[in-house]
């Protein structure tokens, strides 16, 4: 095919329940999700020609063609990092329909983190170096007793709420918010079951005195797929486009996924200033051209830090920005509107995505008003999604 | 000095359960130092800057001759954490967990001793010792020192 530039599109999203125990296998979880997302755009699953999914991702590429039945995959990608890289499958996504490359890309990520493995136990397996894991320290981390995400999490996180004097129960407004949103919202995990402030405060702590139970995201089974094709042909599909205004990454030196401990100063996150500043800069766009935000939030810090990264708010003025109501449903930015990775389902930041198309297609079930732009960010990657 | 499998080695204390560290090629120095209780660090042998984590190649001129210098040992505590659920393997109680600011100028992650959590101050001075793992193996971690 001829290769000049295309913009690209959001054409279809896809997923399945999500659960705490699929009963079938992370492969089965990837057809059914890609399934669904053809079916949403109205493309048939043999015409995929390009599949991105993550390195640590179990599902073989040619095992998912197989289910799908397509004829000629051109193009395949992992992104390292784990989930702080999600968005930047739809950055590869972009650039292959950009570049002319691919016509239907197929983006996916399906687990049983829950009943098959879990994340949020100790890592004390299969940490020797392995390229590909995104975070290249855990090795020194291991023999200390920091062994879980949270705690290499924590250990960042502290300096930031002491920088800015930011207490647990200031995260804990985070949880609330997102909470709510997943209590009114049925694909959720927790739909149905808001939480008080003070059900945070009394949640047992996992990492003292940083996050407690209700800090923290879940342990999800569940697949995601998202179906990414030019703007153009986008316009003749099933669903009304999404367009891909920009996309990008910033991996800043010193900086690692999770045990990012090694930089100049961990009350900030270069990686959110690096890709806001990027994407900002390839767009032409400001926070404030966008409506709402679906913002990685493994745990609570995450979501103040990368408001403040992506510049929403000033460094250190999140939380006021959370207590103040403003990224509930009537605020200024609504944050995380399915509920988030805290309230949805942990599918590793890519149905957080999928909430950022349904916002600006107008078919979240928490829809935000007058929804032109969202901003999507997984902390090391970002990406604004357009109304046409 | 007691070495691994020396039948005529006294009988050792109650056997650590501290995880032993994962020992890559590169970072091979570091670990065999603090096996015979010593805190080293890596140097580049052309710009004698000094890095962590170690690596093959010096970031700052691209040299990959390098020299293992001994550290003073001192530091100051940056962040602090004590994992609470679920349980770190290798430990009866939770440890208190600090990312450590070297003199040096480099941080790592270690443990933090003879202190109460609730006592950690950001800042406060602090300094190495050794602490044994499985497999006859040592590993730096830090105790609280007069400024
Ligand atoms: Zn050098």
């Amino acid at each position: 095919m001829a290769r000049t530039f295309r913009e690209a599109a959001i054409a279809g999203i896809g997923a399945t329940e999500f659960s705490k125990a699929s009963g079938r296998s992370e492969l089965q979880l990837a057809a059914e999700c890609s399934k669904a997302a053809l079916d949403d755009a109205g493309i048939h699953p043999s015409d995929v020609d390009g599949m991105i999914t993550f390195t640590i991702d179990n599902s073989d590429e040619i095992g998912l063609c197989r289910c799908l039945g397509v004829k000629d995959l051109a193009y395949t990608a992992r992104i390292p990092g784990g989930g702080a890289a999600a968005v930047a499958t739809i950055y590869q996504a972009m650039a292959l329909v950009n570049a002319g490359l691919c016509n239907t890309v197929l983006v996916w990520r399906a687990m049983n983190e829950r009943s098959q493995y879990r994340f949020g136990q100790p890592h004390t397996q299969n940490l020797g170096p392995q390229a590909g894991n995104g975070t290249g320290s855990l090795l020194w981390c291991m023999p200390f007793g920091a062994q879980t995400p949270a705690t290499w999490e924590s250990l960042a996180a502290q300096r930031y709420m002491q920088q800015y004097g930011v207490t647990n129960e200031d995260l804990g407004r985070v949880a609330v918010a997102q909470r709510k949103y997943a209590a009114t919202n049925p694909a959720a995990w927790f739909y149905g079951k808001p939480i008080t402030l003070e059900e945070h405060q009394s949640s047992k702590w996992i990492v003292e005195p940083i996050l407690r139970l209700l800090d923290c995201c879940q342990e999800s089974d569940g697949g995601v797929a998202i179906v990414i094709t030019s703007l153009e042909r986008a316009k003749d599909l099933r669903q009304k486009p999404v367009r891909i205004v920009g996309a990008c990454q910033s991996i800043p030196y010193n900086v690692e996924v999770i045990s990012n401990y090694y930089h100049a100063d961990l009350s900030m996150m270069p990686e959110a200033e690096g890709t806001a500043k990027r994407l900002y800069a390839q767009t032409g766009m400001k926070p404030t051209d966008m409506q709402a935000a679906m913002i990685y939030d493994a745990f609570t810090p995450q979501v103040l830090k990368q408001m403040e990264g992506f510049g929403f708010c000033k460094r250190g003025e999140a939380k006021d920005f959370v207590k103040s109501g403003q990224i509930d449903i009537d605020g200024i930015l609504p944050v995380n509107t399915h509920g988030g990775l805290i309230g949805e389902a942990y599918i590793h930041g890519m149905n957080s995505i999928a909430e950022g198309v349904r916002q600006v297609r107008g078919t979240a079930v928490n829809q935000v008003k007058k929804v032109e732009r969202v901003l999507v960010s997984s902390g090391m990657a970002g990406a604004i999604f357009e109304k046409v | 000095m007691s070495t691994p499998n020396d039948p005529s080695a006294p009988a050792a204390p109650p056997k650590p359960i501290r995880l032993a560290p994962i020992v890559t090629l590169d970072a091979k120095f570091f670990w065999d130092g603090a096996d015979k209780g010593e805190f080293l660090g890596e140097q580049c042998a052309d710009c004698n800057k000094l890095r962590f984590p170690p690596r093959p190649m010096c970031p700052h001129c691209h040299s990959v001759k390098r020299n293992e210098v001994k550290l003073s040992g001192r530091g100051t505590v940056y962040t602090w954490i004590q994992p609470r659920h679920p349980a770190p393997f290798g430990f009866k109680e939770p440890p208190i967990v600090a990312t450590i600011e070297l003199e040096e100028g480099y941080r790592l992650v270690s443990n933090l001793y003879d202190i109460a959590l609730e006592d950690v101050k950001q800042g406060m001075p602090v300094e190495v010792f050794f602490a044994p793992t499985m497999g006859n193996h040592q590993v730096p971690v830090f105790r609280p020192r007069a400024k």
